[in-house]
């Protein structure tokens, strides 16, 4: 649970007035533009820097400099660089860190990180030989070794290509489904909606949170997309006064954009209507907003604040 | 959660793993530096005139002493120099800062796995010196080592030197923001315990079992203090955001 939590270095605010909870084995999202205070907000959360305003408790503690060692025992955070000793081994800098968390059974704990990134076979190998997407994956089983409450990723898949992406994507949905409370830090928007339960949009405040679904109904309208060959003579007196159609405008595509109260009520009017009008249907489908939509929108919006 | 030596020994462990593969540290500072040191002496052990003055015999033995001295201080310093700044120039600083480890622990690791090689390179340095002063040298030569105090010296004053070219070493590195300064610095911080040393074994400064003893417990006293100083001065934030707090 974060409340009312801010952070500035000296006059520059990097983050303000955030507050939001994340339930057990939830995967909660993190977006926002480049320095909007992601990665500055999960560094205080894992107890790197301390907060100049507000509260939080994180994995059961409330967060203060007393309960560091502690919080940090409890959590992982895997940073946006991997991060890696290169001149030692996979196992061996697995080996490290098992130390520096104090495990016990440390082979068997390093053969399941390892196996849960597929890195098995590797683990006799320097980290300085890896690429750059199999060094992601041994920094992803250093994240996991000492099975957190909570594991904080900061932009697993950066600079990843779209193969090594879908690996830590699948991986990301493995742990979802053992438990694993997960705060995922990203701006890759498919990414969160594929695999996060909730996500907040960020950008020095927090402008939203919420499902991705629910995001797109709180800020656009339900809509029809309808496409017909050619265009209609009189649109205005086609949609007029239809049942559940709210209004109407001609959308980028060339289509036409009928923002609606209820698609399921609306759909079976306005295919009449169109038909009634002597118009050949091509497409009438409900037009979905993707979490990209909702975020320009939300960022777009800051932009135009931040001009007047 | 209370002091672990678990924790201390994985950053040990660790950094002896990294010296073992780093041809730098293998190589240069732990080979040939050394042997730059003992070079100057065993030249002065071995050119010395039999017939020499036993007062020159004496500053002879000083000061290839002396030289040999600048093994715990030099050698240390450019590793442990590297500790934190270089743990921060390839990403590994924040990782290793997430952990549960405090910062005394990681500073009690790093000194150890400074101070160890250390002590096994400078004590067999020392030994090479002592067995060619044994085996080749002049009898006068020869009585001047063995006979007088510099061998104890020499043993209580290696890890006394190096403990104190460790913490300031650590102590530069965990404020500096660049790798190469942090390494000049800190060369240059261990110049006043070895210019005392080195005034004494000239002369310029008598020297007298209660002047090398006095030495050797400011030493140890600064030795014994000097993790509790530097962890004062290590600011996980600082080091992470790079913003002074």
């Amino acid at each position: 649970m974060v409340e009312r939590l801010g952070k500035r270095f000296g006059d520059r605010v990097a983050f303000d007035d955030v507050s939001f909870e994340v339930g057990c084995g939830e995967v909660f999202g993190f977006l926002g533009p480049n320095g909007a205070g992601k990665t500055t907000t999960v560094r205080t959360l894992g107890t790197l820097i301390a907060p100049s305003s507000g509260s939080a408790i994180v994995a059961g503690l409330p967060l203060s400099p007393e309960n560091g060692p502690a919080i940090r025992a409890r959590i992982s955070i895997m940073p946006e660089s991997p991060g890696l000793y290169r001149r030692l081994t996979v196992a061996e800098n697995l080996r490290c860190f098992a130390g520096l968390y104090e495990l016990d059974d440390v082979p068997g704990r390093i053969e399941r990180a390892l196996r849960a990134v597929n890195l098995l076979d590797r683990a006799g190998d320097p980290c300085g030989s890896l690429s750059k997407g199999l060094r992601q994956r041994v920094a992803l089983a250093r994240a996991i070794l000492n099975d957190p409450a909570v594991l904080f990723l900061d932009e697993p898949t950066s600079g990843l290509d779209p193969v090594a992406s879908r690996e830590v994507h699948e991986l990301i949905a493995s742990l979802r489904e053992r438990g694993v409370t997960i705060f995922l830090t990203t701006h890759r928007l498919e990414e969160a909606e594929r695999l996060c339960h909730r996500v907040a949009i960020m950008n020095t405040t927090l402008r939203l949170v919420g499902r991705p679904d629910e995001l797109r109904e709180r800020l656009f309208n339900l809509a029809l997309e309808v496409r017909v060959r050619g265009s209609l003579e009189n649109p205005g007196s086609v949609f007029a006064g239809l049942p559940g159609v709210d209004g109407w405008r001609v959308s980028d595509s060339g289509g036409y954009e009928l923002t609606v109260s209820d698609p399921e009520i609306a759909a079976p009017s306005v295919a009449r209507a169109l038909i009634g009008a002597g118009a050949d249907i091509l497409s009438l489908a409900e037009s979905r907003h993707s979490l990209e939509d909702v975020y320009l929108e939300l960022i777009d919006e800051d932009t135009e604040a931040k001009r007047r | 959660m209370s002091f672990s030596w678990t924790r201390v020994k994985a950053i040990l462990v660790k950094e002896l793993n990294d010296y073992r593969r780093n041809r730098f540290v293998m190589v240069f500072t732990m080979t040939i530096l050394p042997v730059v040191f003992i070079a100057v002496p065993t030249v002065q052990l071995l050119v010395a005139p039999a017939a020499e003055a036993s007062s020159k015999l004496d500053a002879r033995v000083g000061l290839s002493l002396l030289y040999l001295l600048l093994i715990p201080a030099i050698v240390p310093s450019t590793v442990s120099a590297y500790s934190v700044i270089g743990e921060r120039e390839q990403g590994t600083l924040e990782p290793i800062l997430i952990t549960p480890i405090r910062r005394e622990e990681f500073l009690i690791g790093k000194a150890l796995a400074v101070i160890m090689p250390t002590l096994v390179v400078a004590y067999t340095i020392f030994g090479a010196f002592l067995a060619t002063a044994a085996l080749f040298a002049h009898p006068g030569m020869r009585s001047a080592i063995f006979a007088g105090s510099h061998i104890p010296v020499q043993v209580a004053f290696t890890p006394l030197l190096a403990g104190w070219s460790i913490w300031v070493g650590i102590a530069i590195s965990a404020r500096s923001s660049d790798v190469r300064v942090a390494q000049q610095l800190s060369v240059f911080a261990n110049l006043p315990p070895v210019a005392i040393v080195a005034l004494m074994g000239f002369n310029v400064i008598p020297p007298s079992t209660g002047l090398a003893l006095g030495l050797a417990a400011l030493l140890l006293t600064l030795d014994a203090l000097g993790w509790r100083a530097v962890a004062a001065m290590f600011d996980r934030e600082r080091l992470i955001t790079g913003v002074r707090t």
